[in-house]
């Protein structure tokens, strides 16, 4: 067993933490509040390499492993809980499928825009009544002559505003159930699909959530990605990676508000000490920087999962994803407490680390499904 | 062009809290973080600036411990060539001189048109390594450079004097510059720089390496300690005209009214 990272993961770590301490954290709160999509970071991601990182080189990736993914994912999430999910989104939701499940033409045509910024990547799963139920979704795409003819609405969509290139998934056969859900490759200027409401979210605020349309919206019969009624099956895939990233972002937003809450309580002081002096705030303390631990643990191991090749990893990234969900809304609460009544104010980040952490519980299967996903592994 | 640029792992002391170890003589570490000194990181920002534009050869070089190879490897990824560590665990604290004096007996196996160091290392705060090493080598130098304009034979440069007075010099190469922060922007290494780096080999030069001449000890640390306060802050406490009656108390029994 060897818990150390390789060389070039250590660089990878140290060097994205620097680029986020100086590129996005100093506009993460500005961007908290006006919900401004952050484009110019985005060209800084792109130039680093940041927006294909499992991507192989000949298709203008970085060809890092899942572990370094992770890592970038928690650096950048450290900073700026937005771009984190951001960057998340574009590499394991959109670059990912198509590069796991695309034809050649597909990844050659896609990915080199995805990893260059050219183009943002999104994901449609989500509709208005199919959130946790993927399969009651009611977009259903019908094959006409040469084109696919989709319609339907995808909600609260991370990047839609920005996006270029999308994943969808929608019905080709309902009678099939789940098995009748194929996904597609839309691109954004597809005549009939546009963008409906856009989100104004409680944390995670500059991520460009919208909601997708489509109506009677011609995508080209090679769009198809993977094979007809394969989507239910892509999409599962495609989470059991995502959420390992989701668990990353966790990790981050955690650590960031385990830092400021460190920092904070030896500069307080109430009754002649610091209050880092006093055992309630040590009793906090130590137990965030537990629980933050024993999540990068749990995502650190599902990620190695997944690089080393295990099959079957589904069970490991819900639990990554339950556990770090779960401890950040604890760790951001406990932050918020540590701070006292200035902690619920904005001349702090940690009210902001709190909004930020509750949507982990929430997007990419709530903790309710990831723990459905646990207790189904052990029980089947 | 050939570039060297000479690097320091530095601890980050900025936003930390330093506290002197038990010899009385350095700083404690363990719970520190290092990385390229900050005026390093702008030398090395500007060799790559210089290859760029002249094509050539970066060698970055340091005397450091064996952690000093992740710094090493950065500035690899970052766009040098070669990097070379000399040990710093076979010689005894170096000062100032005995450094440059090291870094000579290197420098002098190597071919090279432009020395580049930092201006200042952020932990000594000595400024002396880069000027030191130009005389020891018996080349021209510049200090505190903001701007530089290279051709391959001669290099024009701007420094930065004191009353904010630019200096303009022109100086024939081989050279040493020692450059200032804010010169340039230093960039990030990309992921695929940082995977290609990470696999190449960083030279190390132990003392039997090195061709040294006799070192000479010039200064030795004595001790460091952190000054005692000699001043005391009183925070009036109160409403407001209570704080304005004990400040005007205060003013008035040291006889300043």
């Amino acid at each position: 067993m060897n818990f150390a990272l390789s060389n070039d993961q250590k660089m990878l770590r140290d060097e994205v933490r620097k680029f986020a301490e100086n590129e996005l954290a100093p506009i993460a709160p500005e961007i908290d509040i006006s919900g401004e999509f952050p484009k110019e970071s985005i060209k800084k991601l792109a130039e680093m390499g940041l927006l294909g990182i499992v991507v192989p080189e000949k298709y203008g990736g970085s060809e890092f492993d899942f572990v370094s993914l992770a890592i970038a994912i928690e650096e950048i999430s450290r900073a700026c809980a937005s771009t984190g999910v951001i960057t998340a989104v574009n590499n394991s939701l959109t670059t990912y499928p198509i590069l796991k499940f695309g034809n050649e033409e597909q990844k050659e045509k896609y990915l080199p825009d995805l990893c260059s910024g050219k183009k943002i990547g999104a994901i449609g799963i989500t509709e208005p009544n199919a959130g946790s139920d993927v399969a009651a979704m009611e977009t259903t795409a019908v094959l006409d002559e040469d084109h696919y003819i989709l319609n339907g609405a995808k909600r609260f969509i991370t990047n839609g505003t920005e996006a270029g290139i999308f994943v969808v998934f929608a019905y080709t056969n309902k009678e099939l159930k789940h098995k009748g859900i194929t996904a597609f490759i839309v691109e954004r200027d597809t005549p009939g699909f546009s963008l409906g409401k856009h989100e104004d979210l409680m944390g995670i605020r500059a991520t460009g959530n919208c909601e997708l349309v489509f109506e009677d919206c011609k995508i080209p019969k090679e769009n198809l990605l993977g094979e007809l009624g394969q989507g239910f099956f892509i999409c599962m895939n495609t989470l059991d990676v995502s959420r390992i990233d989701i668990g990353a972002q966790a990790v981050g937003i955690s650590q960031a508000a385990l830092d400021e809450a460190v920092k904070y309580s030896k500069e307080r002081v109430t009754f002649g000490k610091p209050i880092c002096k006093f055992g309630m705030i040590q009793n906090m303390l130590a137990e965030m920087a537990t629980q933050i631990h024993a999540a990068r643990m749990l995502v650190y191991y599902a990620a190695w999962c997944k690089d080393a090749g295990i099959k079957r990893f589904s069970k490991e990234a819900a639990m990554a994803k339950y556990y770090a969900a779960n401890i950040s809304v604890d760790v951001t609460r406990k932050a918020v407490q540590i701070f006292g009544g200035y902690g619920y104010t904005k001349d702090y980040p940690v009210e902001r680390f709190y909004r930020d952490a509750k949507i982990l519980e929430l997007y990419e299967g709530t903790s309710e499904i990831q723990k459905l996903v646990i207790a189904n592994e052990l029980v089947r | 062009m050939d570039i060297i640029v000479c690097i320091k792992r530095v601890p980050q002391t900025a936003e930390a809290e330093v506290s002197i170890d038990s010899t009385g003589k350095s700083i404690q570490k363990d719970r520190l973080t290092f990385d390229m000194n900050e005026s390093d990181t702008y030398a090395l920002e500007e060799a790559v600036l210089l290859k760029e534009k002249f094509e050539g050869n970066i060698t970055v070089l340091s005397l450091g411990y064996p952690d000093t190879d992740d710094t090493l490897r950065i500035a690899l990824a970052k766009g040098a060539d070669n990097a070379i560590r000399i040990k710093a665990e076979n010689f005894e604290n170096p000062d100032a001189f005995q450094t440059a004096q090291i870094l000579k007996s290197v420098i002098k196996t190597i071919n090279f048109d432009i020395i580049l160091t930092g201006c200042i290392a952020t932990d000594d705060a000595y400024s002396q390594i880069g000027v030191t090493l130009a005389e020891l080598l018996e080349i021209p130098h510049a200090a505190l450079v903001i701007k530089v304009d290279a051709n391959e034979q001669r290099t024009h440069v701007h420094r930065e004097l004191e009353e904010g007075l630019i200096e303009h010099l022109d100086i024939k190469l081989p050279a040493l510059l020692t450059i200032l922060t804010g010169i340039n922007e230093p960039r990030y290494a990309s992921l695929i720089a940082i995977r290609r780096a990470a696999k190449k080999e960083i030279q190390q030069l132990g003392k039997e390496n090195i061709e040294l001449e006799d070192l000479v000890i010039n200064s030795v640390i004595e001790e460091l300690y952190v000054p005692p306060v000699t001043k005391q802050v009183e925070i009036l406490t109160g409403s407001p005209s209570e704080t304005a009656t004990k400040l005007a108390g205060i003013v008035k029994e040291k006889g300043l009214i």
